[in-house]
């Protein structure tokens, strides 16, 4: 008989992961647990300076230190052509500086040691010329006449700017504004934070001096894409560079870009014919790897009456010393062109700017899909100032403005086409859950005793799925992904995707959306990822891209095996396919439900017995090019209370309604979102990377990049809707990155509103107490 | 110059020489290969080396080996009994308490420390004794639910691979 769902544990199971064991045991194979016979240790040399000429590199007591096999300057490199790389936004960054120093942190030399401590007291042996140079960390100072040109490497690169872009319709736009009663300004800044995985990124470069092949251990979320950079810029076979990405401690984007690290250790393989392990220290992290955000925006919306008629961005973009954005190649600020959000704007015109800085080089998307955190939170803090203007509740404004659920598929003023949604009822149902009603009494109350409460609400709209092969490349490469399943003769199966976990348990989801397609039970069905000489091409895991992608792939793939089995089934019941019932794991005769075969005995036949004429095996492989992107919604409500003497503020609650369509596994999706509120309320209250004028980098460890623990972080209270992505097989969106995308906005927001009624329109992120403070003593209410 | 140390490792006692700048952490991972300890910065911030030494946690990046000479360490390596998971290590997979898995390891000798002390905490003293660990996938709630899975295990049951 049919076997249960939850016996499968198929789609909608909580079942437990499957990679859960070895982490528990301490078994896991994350890169620095990787130890190679005859491995050598790689330590980078960083600039202590943001802006500095090299007059020149002394390496002769470095070298002459016991246990040091070689020292790499930019030199070296440049020998061999590898003294810079291309990035993913089309520009060129150092791998080891040659002629200046951009920088604080940025990668001069390198030393390879038979030990790390030896390479780490080596590279301090190392003796470098400088001639300072003035930096600048400002953007808009950068783009003002007589800056220092940072980029004077490039031809005809005369200042700092970097890109115009245009998004949208200018005309039709700046029209809606003539005809406005009302303008609202809001200008802020996002600021320069960062993913901070907790493994740190490395590789270990193993270049088999006999063969040529070139295995790369390496922490990335994109290991095909990887290894085709690598063939490209170093004109190295494809075929023989084979990238192994192992048990990865969180990516949240920083694992996506290529690092001169792996690049070094990676010639100094190849140089010395032994393995090269490269493991960067928590600094080197947060000082060199990539960013995110650090947008400079102005957004104003176009009311006719309690109508948003308009929506004009103008946006600058602090890209660090070299433009090393990860985001597909047509954009050049990723998809902030998604900042209309989740309301129905007839008309809408963004454009943007972009500036280099003597800053570190980045602009990943810090658990966010290409620049939509930053849209999203742009939209979400301008309808709650619009609101106040307008005197109307927060609440009510976005409710008078949402896209509505019969506008679904819904084009946007800047031509994306949503694929489905129903934001009323989130926003209602977050309501409700947190008692919307009572926290407003609440607040007055408490505002007469002198307390600040304040409610903040977030109903964000995210852009997932990239993408569509029409519209979404990076470097060419078309953002596909793909999944091979391979059926065993006993019924076992091994899935191979192109995406990369990091911890968002693929080896559990998607055996589960086999055991639904198929009827293999999800325990019987391996996960395999990583290994680009054993995984079907794909351009891995980030912008909540496995489920809209790989998941796609793997419900066609295991269709097709169940096409094919049912040909088998039908052969050896001897009916014919259209006489062949299905239920999930067995084909059984209509009529005669005793009369059937079940995958498992289908699976052997398929390998002993199958058909004339059919080709034997059960497997296959689908290489999914999504239809559209998918778009992922909710409402996030938050109350607060603000100290009116310190300026701190402390969530009381936190309601998240969620709608990412169809969940595979529930407990994973709210695994997922509680991350991301978390990570939402570490940006909103106090991660931040700054600088001085001088470009030395404040927010360079632990002590400084402040990240929440359990102590700080709110307890969370979540809630969902379904609405299923019409174009997806499961009808599911992904869900990885919608809470860091649209809680920051809903923190902010509830801090304002405490505020509100004084004046207070904006403080810029994080809202660290220092700036909460002088708000209040601007608006009179510091106690 | 080199010292010749003894650490009682997970019960069993393990000799080397080992420079006397070598952190307690290495120790664990490079000489005894024992790699479920892990390193996630320099500043005594993150807690994913947090092992137990004689007991109690400590952050095992700041601590040199040799400082560990005579004493006796548990690791990760050192929870489960057999093939039967510690219920610290079984809260944790219950609960969902783990993403990428790297914090797991120190937080649950963290939890175990905690456990040790008070059987049965609550949630504010949980976060309390977790709020030197970082991680960066769960958002804690989680974690807190799997600690307190663990308390309710080992409170019904004579301990398992308990002190």
């Amino acid at each position: 008989m049919a076997t249960k769902m939850e016996d499968l544990g198929g789609i909608g199971t909580r079942i437990h992961r499957k990679e859960d064991d070895r982490f528990l045991r301490g078994r896991g194979r994350y890169l620095d647990d990787i130890k190679l016979p005859g491995m050598l240790h790689l330590e980078l040399l960083r600039s202590p300076h943001a802006h500095a000429r090299i007059r020149s590199i002394d390496t002769s007591r470095a070298r002459a230190l016991p246990g040091v096999v070689a020292v790499i300057t930019g030199q070296d490199l440049a020998a061999h052509k590898l003294a810079w790389m291309p990035t993913l936004s089309g520009d060129t960054q150092a791998v080891l500086a040659t002629d200046k120093v951009r920088f604080q942190g940025q990668e001069v030399a390198a030393v390879v040691a038979t030990s790390p401590y030896i390479a780490k007291d080596a590279v301090q042996f190392i003796e470098v010329d400088y001639e300072v140079l003035p930096a600048v960390v400002d953007p808009r100072r950068a783009l003002e006449p007589g800056a220092p040109v940072i980029r004077d490497d490039k031809p005809g690169q005369t200042t700092n700017h970097i890109y115009h872009w245009e998004a949208g319709d200018r005309e039709a736009t700046d029209r809606a504004f003539r005809e406005a009663d009302r303008v609202v300004t809001l200008e802020t800044h996002y600021p320069r934070c960062h993913p901070a995985p907790l493994e740190c990124c490395g590789c270990i470069a193993d270049v088999n001096p006999a063969t040529g092949k070139a295995t790369i251990h390496m922490t990335t979320q994109a290991p095909h894409a990887v290894r085709t950079v690598f063939a490209l810029v170093t004109g190295y076979p494809e075929h023989q560079i084979r990238i192994v990405s192992p048990d990865i401690g969180g990516g949240f984007g920083n694992k996506v870009p290529v690092y001169p690290g792996y690049v070094v250790a990676t010639a100094a393989s190849l140089l010395l014919g032994r393995p090269v392990k490269w493991v960067e220290d928590r600094t080197g992290n947060l000082i060199s790897t990539g960013y995110a955000r650090d947008f400079h925006m102005r957004g104003e919306l176009a009311l006719q009456g309690d109508r948003i008629v308009g929506l004009r961005v103008k946006v600058l973009g602090d890209h660090g010393a070299f433009y090393a954005d990860a985001q597909p190649t047509k954009f050049k600020i990723g998809l902030f062109h998604i900042v209309s959000g989740s309301y129905d704007i007839p008309a809408a015109f963004c454009e943007a700017d972009g500036a280099y800085t003597n800053k570190a080089p980045g602009g990943v998307a810090y658990r966010c899909s290409f620049r939509v955190t930053e849209a999203s939170f742009l939209i979400e803090r301008l309808v709650q100032t619009a609101a106040y203007e307008l005197g109307l509740d927060p609440a009510e404004f976005r409710r008078r403005n949402f896209i509505r659920a019969d506008q679904f598929p819904y084009r946007s003023a800047f031509g994306w086409v949503y694929d489905s949604g129903d934001y009323h009822r989130a926003l209602d149902l977050a309501l409700e859950k947190l008692d919307y009603a009572r926290w407003r009494r609440e607040q007055a109350e408490a505002r007469r005793q002198g307390r600040l409460l304040g409610i903040g609400l977030a109903s964000f709209t995210e852009i997932v799925g990239a993408g569509p092969s029409h519209t979404f490349d990076i470097l060419g490469l078309k953002m596909f992904d793909s999944a091979e399943l391979r059926v065993h003769p006993t019924g076992k199966a091994v899935l191979k995707l192109g995406t990369r976990t990091q911890g968002q348990g693929h080896e559990t989801t998607f055996a589960q959306i086999v055991a639904s397609e198929l009827g293999i039970p999800a325990r019987d069905v391996e996960v395999q990822e990583g290994d680009t000489d054993h995984t079907p091409y794909g351009l891995g895991t980030y912008a909540s891209r496995s489920t809209p992608t790989s998941g796609a792939a793997t419900a066609v793939v295991a269709r097709r095996l169940r096409d094919k089995a049912r040909r088998i089934a039908a052969h050896l019941l001897e009916v014919s396919e259209q006489d062949l019932e299905w239920e999930p794991g067995r084909f059984y005769v209509r009529g005669a439900p005793s009369r059937g075969k079940t995958i498992q005995e289908v699976a052997l036949a398929a390998y002993t017995n199958f058909p004339a004429g059919m080709e034997p095996g059960l497997e296959d492989v689908c290489y999914y090019d999504p239809p559209n992107m998918t778009f992922p919604f909710g409402t996030y409500a938050v109350v607060v209370e603000v100290d009116r003497g310190t300026g701190q503020w402390k969530p009381l609650r936190v309601v998240a309604v969620d709608d990412c369509g169809v969940r595979i596994n529930p407990t994973i999706v709210e695994g997922q979102i509680m991350g991301g509120l978390c990570e939402g309320y570490g940006i909103a209250a106090m991660e931040l990377i700054t600088f001085d004028e001088a470009g030395n980098c404040i927010g360079a460890n632990f002590t400084d990049y402040l990240l929440p623990t359990a102590w700080e972080t709110p307890r969370f209270e979540l809630y969902e809707t379904v609405t299923p992505s019409p174009h997806h097989p499961l009808g599911a969106k992904g869900v990885g990155e919608s809470a860091t995308v649209g809680s920051p906005a809903a923190y902010v927001n509830a801090v304002i509103d405490a505020l509100a009624h004084a004046g207070i329109r904006n403080i810029d992120m994080p809202l660290t107490p220092d700036r909460v403070r002088a708000a209040l003593e601007q608006a009179g209410l510091a106690e | 110059m080199d010292r010749t140390i003894t650490v009682t490792v997970n019960g069993q006692p393990r000799t080397a020489t080992v420079e006397p700048r070598l952190l307690l952490v290495h120790f664990l991972r490079e000489v005894l290969d024992l790699t479920g300890t892990h390193v996630g910065c320099d500043t005594t911030s993150c807690g994913a080396c947090t092992v137990l030494l004689d007991g109690l946690p400590v952050k095992s990046c700041t601590l040199f080996a040799v400082q560990a000479d005579g004493r006796a360490v548990t690791t990760v390596e050192g929870l489960a009994r057999d093939r039967e998971l510690h219920p610290i290590q079984q809260g944790f997979k219950e609960e969902h308490g783990l993403q990428c898995g790297f914090c797991t390891p120190g937080m649950m000798l963290a939890a175990k420390a905690l456990l040790d002390e008070i059987p049965d905490p609550t949630e504010e003293q949980i976060r309390w004794a977790l709020s030197g660990n970082i991680c960066r996938c769960t958002g804690y709630q989680n974690i807190v639910k799997a600690v307190r899975w663990a308390a309710r295990r080992l409170g019904s049951q004579p301990a398992v691979g308990g002190r």
